[in-house]
């Protein structure tokens, strides 16, 4: 026969053992829990502004290093092909992978060059993330609100999401009332009727040369 | 100012010109919304803009004239003059809209917002020597978004009309220029100032001030449009509407105007 004691002590651990095994068993429960929308853009946001803070070669415009930092914390959490297919409209449907390819490759670039010039501007911002509006969280997509509060006036920056597995990816983002999505629709709607989404895309690959010229030369 | 009586004569003259053109424009521009509000084409798109080949021409303008006078001068003025100063300029014009502001708030029945913003108007009045220091700002009481008096026809269910783009001023439709006559004729900014030759220079000084502030965004502007009349379209009036509705518009052009949600 065992000592009490150590009997005691086994009995101790069991309970223990088994007070651990319980919380394994719920923690995959726990990571199904999702992330509140709003939290989740609270994290991504914060993160951003920090690495800009933190860097001053991408406060002085370095593409090279703004588009590794939209690559590190922005595109993992966009739903690119969404956002591109929805600013091309009904023609993307119609359009061979290879087209597709194509455009996802020219948005982008110039997606990050959107992207490079705004964030040449933080300094001194912080995001402030509005409450979800009740019920929100029940459907698929919502909108999450925030506002930059700077040294001007704030500005309004709101997100849509969709639910992707336990997480949120973004698809569109409203800068002071201006859906992105909206802008480019009308951007490609000239070149899309005259000249289809080949049309557009040489447009694209046009604009992005010509940035990529003119950011070399400063 | 006298040294230069050339060019403060043509800045008057313009100015006197644009008046005149803003009453123009709002005669004519009540003539039509009173005709007909359905036959207006409705907001956003292309559907909003059936002057395009008019305004194109204007924006070709503007574009000529910023380019050659306009920004350069917002370069010197930023360069010259120190940035505390400039901060206070901008303080003080900001001031001077938040009466305004103010003022629309109560036009649109909003009486909370509309004393939080005199409020605040009156606290950078007083405790920051006219509206030159930022006060309220430390006290909680945080900016609104500015209000003008062609959000408070918008409110109150007049649809934005065609879009225009006036000269000189740039975007707007032919409600907000409507409102525009009323916000050059009866806002605190041209109550202050009495004297004609006061009220170019505080002209001057606010269009210097607005285009610095303006001088990074255009960059950007510039780097990622494709077609620059559009985009700049499509943001005014999305941007208008989305302050109409306090930030949050409806998705829908047919949706009700915003006061209806008063009465919900």
């Amino acid at each position: 026969m065992f000592p009490s004691s150590l009997r005691s002590s086994f009995r101790r651990s069991l309970i223990s053992a088994l007070a651990l095994g319980t919380l394994a068993l719920s923690s995959p429960l726990l990571r199904a829990e999702p992330v509140a929308a709003d939290a989740f853009v609270k994290t991504v946001a914060g993160e951003v502004i920090d690495a800009v803070k933190a860097d001053k070669a991408i406060q002085a415009g370095d593409v090279s290093r703004i588009r590794a930092l939209v690559d590190a914390k922005v595109m993992p959490h966009v739903n690119f092909q969404r956002m591109t297919a929805s600013s091309v409209g009904p023609q993307w449907r119609s359009a061979t992978p290879d087209q597709q390819k194509r455009m996802l490759v020219e948005f982008q670039t110039l997606m990050v060059n959107t992207y490079s010039g705004a964030l040449t501007q933080v300094k001194d911002q912080a995001v402030v993330v509005k409450p979800l509006r009740p019920g929100a969280a029940d459907s698929g997509d919502l909108v999450v609100r925030t506002e930059v509060r700077g040294k001007g006036d704030p500005i309004q920056l709101d997100y849509r999401l969709e639910k992707a597995g336990d997480g949120w990816k973004i698809f569109d983002v409203n800068v002071g009332g201006f859906w992105l999505v909206e802008a480019y629709k009308g951007q490609f709607a000239k070149d899309l009727s005259s000249g289809g989404l080949d049309a557009l895309i040489s447009r694209l690959t046009e604009k992005n040369k010509s940035l990529a010229t003119s950011a070399a030369k400063n | 100012m006298n040294t230069s009586p050339g060019l403060t004569g043509w800045l008057r003259g313009l100015i006197g010109l644009i008046g005149r053109v803003n009453g123009l424009v709002l005669a004519g521009s009540l003539l039509l919304l009173q005709g007909g509000c359905a036959s207006l084409p409705g907001e956003g798109g292309s559907r909003g803009d059936p002057w395009e080949t008019f305004n194109r021409q204007v924006f070709a303008f503007n574009e000529v004239v910023d380019a050659a006078a306009i920004k350069p001068a917002a370069q010197v003025f930023q360069a010259v003059v120190p940035s505390l100063v400039r901060t206070g300029i901008h303080n003080f014009f900001g001031n001077l809209g938040d009466m305004w502001t103010s003022a629309n708030l109560l036009l649109q029945a909003k009486p909370t917002a509309a004393l939080e913003t005199g409020m605040r108007a009156a606290v950078n009045t007083f405790f920051g020597l006219g509206g030159v220091l930022e006060v309220a700002d430390g006290l909680g009481l945080e900016r609104r978004p500015y209000e003008d008096f062609g959000q408070t026809l918008g409110y109150w269910g007049l649809r934005s009309g065609p879009y225009l783009v006036l000269p000189l001023l740039g975007p707007s439709t032919l409600r907000d220029a409507a409102g525009l006559a009323l916000d050059l004729k009866d806002s605190p900014s041209t109550r202050v100032f009495r004297e004609t030759r006061d009220k170019n220079g505080a002209t001057v000084l606010q269009a210097l001030n607005t285009r610095v502030r303006l001088l990074n965004a255009g960059r950007v502007l510039d780097d990622i449009a494709l077609d620059k009349y559009i985009l700049l379209r499509d943001a005014y009036l999305a941007r208008r509407k989305s302050l109409i509705y306090d930030g949050d518009p409806p998705d829908d052009d047919a949706a009700p105007a915003p006061y209806k949600s008063l009465l919900k």
